[in-house]
């Protein structure tokens, strides 16, 4: 994986919120990439960091969190770049979905303001120009009624049309990467289905590189050609979503692919391996997943295992690869 | 919409009908009689009579509420019982006065909530916002009336800048009206100020961290379109029926500051009324301020339904 | 107790609420203990003293009378108090019940009780206030009714918007459907949720309850001379403006009780019920 030829690349990211004694390290040193046209998955349980490593290599992290390290967009360091530039980058560049759709979309503007907006900072349209844009993007993404849908308001609609308008939205000025923060979590079953199909095609259209955060090992299966498996703000494996599923090195990861269930959603708790990750406060001296390991060998209770190559382009963070 | 705004209407009447229900018992409640209290020792039967008489008050109480309620819907509100004229002249006399302070005070206290609000809000936790904090939780401390004393201390004994008390009306002599109407307007307007500061601050803090302002961050607009059309703009619906409130609470709530300043609006026309015992106008400012109030939450309400598309499409 | 022993700790993290608790403090002391502390009697008149500005002799200065201003200001917290105090006890007592009845029984014990609230709510404070005493009388058990009256409202919205949150609660199903009694199922189930908001009000209420105090005795219609209030001390000063020693330090006494009562109900909010400030709190007097 090289990061001047990828899409989007992190290398090395560190994120903090608060200083001494109290601080919180949610993300401690990821680096993943993703090539022009490729889907990366990121999946983790809630307070893993997966989020917060992608939301804060685009700039997005709450203004109290400390970011170091460096995300490259198309060759560029984001963060590298003064603010106003790493403003211009999102939304050009970069488009985003986030879980959901209710919250995520202004309440008291129409839908035609919240596409059109973006489209005339951007891409210096006018107003018309934007709104026939809009009308566009709508039916991209197949929202029936396009021209009165426009009109409505966000609470006028059903989710899976108001994700498809965020979608529409972050795809307005047709980005070289989107990031999908769980986009289908608050989401029923059938139209988490559509929404995963139109992502599909409008990758392959576009030909953007997707980063794809989420939970559920399952939907980012069906939909990766990478996953990064992230815990206790570190990446515990990555590897080609294949390989992942047939041959997973790590035990977190077998533990993910055994707790799936065969129908509908993984929830947010792990029921297959007890316990609960680590607090970002507190981080354990050794292998930060040691406490809820079925393994839990002696030399991992003090020593953090290297994330080293278990075979050509598979990563994992683990002393125990034999063990099988 | 205009389901909303029937409804909203339908519920103002109400109130206001259980409101001349209370203003009626007010001076029913009153131990003794209130014509022989109003008329103090000397009188002759023929004034007490006459006065009775004329405030209806020898009728039975039902038949007294019901022409009450008659007349005050024709704007008729009875005589006073001190100088004789009709309640509804004299509260027309002193609206003015009232509406004029009212509305300064409310300009004053949004020309310090508003920039103060947001600016401590975007830098929540910092120094600056501590500053902003601590003073709004002093002015919402400090009573109103006091500050006005204050500012006759300093502005008119001390430096003589401006006349400590007194009112011209605005459509006779804008700039004398200004000068007296000053010191009045800022000391209300800062306490309103204050506490209005406190309910922009939190709301567009919580705005702030919305996650529709995450989505216009993402989309890359600029930080103040961000500010401006996606985060104030939503905290503004809460704080539309705070300023709601305290408009409302300005109109009728001034007393203490009016009688200060020798202010001759509805106020302190209420407190002399109490002073002189003088029921019917009593009755009549306290119903007007009420009715003013519903008549203010009413619009406010209609207004919030402009902002806020949710609430006029249900 | 161990949530309340907890909520005490995270208040006393709070460097502004524990100011707040310690001038509260202050003023209870003063208030309990001011006949002894005070220099001068509330009404030692002097006239060859009259108007001193403030000295060696009298901190605060001396009044047109010739009597102390601070001995006065001190002697007068303990009315404050005990007017706040009672007044707002009146308040919690008949707003809380009110609350209860009309958020637990909803129907039309809640439409009566919450348009009666609505109609109350019509009136503000300070003209409401004002209205009754006018109605009763002035002085201080007067005006303790008409403030307590006046603040009804805010507790039964106040109690009554948490009763709806808590009456749906599995708890409280789980109870009605043992078959126990809703005086029962209020006292043990709903009362004991929904008294951090109460608690929160109450603070905030003790110190508008101050503000309409001394209003009140401004104008004549509260605590009346010559027992000394606050109030009625800035109604003396300011016929005399060249005096400003007496207008100034009965009106800063007012300022720091209230800023007190106003900081330590910030800080019970923050540790009990941070939730967003509710609409009820921009109602004062004026």
């Amino acid at each position: 994986m090289s990061t001047t030829t990828a899409a989007l690349a992190v290398e090395d990211l560190h994120v903090t919120i608060g200083r001494g004694a109290r601080v919180a390290r949610i993300v401690r040193g990821v680096s993943w990439s993703v090539q022009p046209g490729q889907t990366l998955g990121v999946v983790g349980e809630s307070g893993s960091g997966k989020s917060m490593s992608v939301l804060a290599a685009t700039g997005l992290a709450p203004a109290t969190a400390r970011v170091e390290g460096r995300a490259f967009l198309d060759g560029t360091d984001l963060l590298g770049l003064g603010p106003g530039e790493l403003r211009r980058t999102r939304g050009r560049g970069l488009g985003f979905v986030f879980q959901d759709p209710m919250t995520s979309l202004n309440p008291l503007l129409t839908v035609e303001r919240q596409i059109t907006e973006g489209i005339e900072e951007h891409l210096g349209a006018t107003r018309r120009a934007a709104r026939t844009r809009a009308l566009e993007l709508l039916e991209m993404v197949g929202i029936p009624d396009a021209a009165r849908r426009l009109e409505a308001y966000p609470h006028q609609m059903s989710g899976g049309m108001r994700q498809r308008v965020m979608i529409a939205i972050a795809l307005a000025c047709e980005p070289t990467m989107l990031v999908a923060d769980e986009p289908t979590t608050a989401l029923d079953v059938t139209t988490q289905a559509q929404i995963l199909d139109i992502v599909r095609e409008l990758q392959e259209r576009i030909g953007m590189g997707v980063v794809w955060i989420s939970h559920d090992l399952g939907v980012v299966g069906g939909l990766a050609d990478e996953v990064v498996v992230m815990y206790g703000g570190q990446v515990l494996e990555s590897a080609g979503v294949q390989t992942l599923h047939d041959a997973p090195a790590h035990p977190y990861t077998r533990g993910l692919l055994g707790a799936r269930p065969r129908l509908g959603r993984l929830r947010e708790e792990l029921v297959a391996i007890p316990g609960a990750p680590p607090d970002p406060r507190a981080l354990p001296g050794g292998c930060v997943f040691y406490e809820r390991c079925p393994i839990k060998a002696e030399r991992c209770a003090h020593e953090v295992p290297p994330l080293a190559e278990v075979a050509p382009g598979h990563l994992a963070r683990t002393f125990c690869t034999e063990e099988r | 919409m205009l389901r909303f705004t029937l409804l909203r209407a339908g519920h103002a009447v109400v109130v206001l009908l259980g409101v001349t229900v209370v203003v009626f018992a007010l001076v029913h409640l009153v131990p003794g009689d209130p014509v022989r209290v109003a008329l103090g020792t000397r009188f002759t039967q023929e004034s007490y009579d006459a006065l009775r008489a004329a405030s209806g008050l020898d009728q039975p109480l039902l038949t007294q509420y019901v022409q009450y309620l008659g007349s005050a819907v024709t704007g008729d509100l009875g005589v006073s019982f001190r100088t004789g004229q009709p309640v509804t002249t004299i509260l027309l006399e002193r609206l003015p006065a009232t509406v004029s302070l009212a509305a300064a005070a409310l300009v004053i206290a949004l020309v310090i909530a508003f920039p103060l609000g947001v600016f401590a809000a975007t830098r929540h936790g910092r120094a600056s916002d501590t500053v902003v904090r601590v003073a709004s939780q002093a002015g919402v401390s400090v009573p109103d009336f006091w500050l006005g004393i204050m500012f006759i201390l300093l502005f008119s004994v001390t430096l003589g800048w401006l006349p400590p008390s007194g009112y011209v009306p605005l459509t006779e002599d804008p700039l004398e009206w200004a000068r007296r109407v000053a010191m009045p307007a800022l000391a209300v307007g800062l306490v309103s100020g204050a506490i209005l500061t406190r309910f922009v601050r939190s709301a567009v803090l919580e705005s702030l961290g919305s996650d529709h302002a995450r989505t216009a961050r993402a989309k890359g607009l600029r930080a103040r379109v961000v500010l401006l059309r996606h985060v104030v703009r939503n905290a503004l619906v809460p704080v539309v029926t705070v300023i709601g409130v305290q408009a409302a609470t300005l109109l009728g709530g001034i007393i203490v500051v009016e009688v200060v300043f020798a202010w001759p609006g509805l106020g302190r026309l209420t407190y002399d009324a109490v002073a002189a015992r003088d029921y019917p106008v009593l009755q009549g400012s306290v119903l007007l301020v009420a009715a003013l109030f519903l008549l203010v939450s009413f619009l406010v309400d209609v207004l919030y339904g402009r902002i806020d598309p949710r609430i006029s499409a249900r | 107790m161990s949530a309340s022993t907890s909520a005490w700790r995270l208040l006393l993290r709070s460097p502004v609420a524990v100011a707040g608790l310690g001038a509260l403090g202050l003023l209870v002391v003063l208030a309990l203990l001011g006949p002894v502390l005070v220099p001068y009697g509330a009404n030692a008149v002097d006239v060859t003293r009259a108007l001193q500005p403030p000295s060696g002799a009298h901190w605060f200065g001396t009044d047109d009378l010739g009597r102390d201003v601070l001995s006065r200001v001190v002697l007068a917290a303990r009315a404050s108090l005990q007017v706040s105090v009672v007044s707002v006890s009146i308040a919690l007592v008949l707003g809380v019940a009110l609350g209860l009845v009309a958020g637990y029984f909803r129907g039309w014990a809640d439409a009566v009780a919450m348009r009666v609230v609505d109609v109350l709510f019509a009136f503000p404070v300070m003209l409401l206030a004002i209205a009754i005493v006018a109605v009763l009388g002035p002085g201080l058990t007067t005006a303790m009714i008409a403030i307590g009256i006046v603040y009804v409202p805010v507790f039964a919205r106040v109690t009554r918007a948490s009763v709806l949150g808590v009456r749906e609660e599995p708890y409280v199903r789980a109870a009605v459907a043992i078959g126990a009694g809703p005086l029962r199922i209020i006292r043990t189930h709903v009362l004991p949720n929904v008294t951090a908001p109460i608690i929160v009000q109450t603070s905030l209420s003790l110190a508008f309850a101050i503000l309409a105090e001394a209003a009140l005795s401004f104008l004549g219609l509260g605590i009346q001379p010559p027992e000394p209030s606050w109030g009625r001390m800035l109604f003396d000063g300011k016929g005399f403006t060249g005096s400003w020693w007496m207008s100034v330090f009965p009106g800063l006494a007012i300022f720091v009780t209230v800023l007190a009562f106003n900081l330590v109900g910030d800080g019970l909010r923050d540790v009990l019920d941070p939730r967003q400030r509710s609409v009820l709190e921009s109602r004062r007097d004026r």
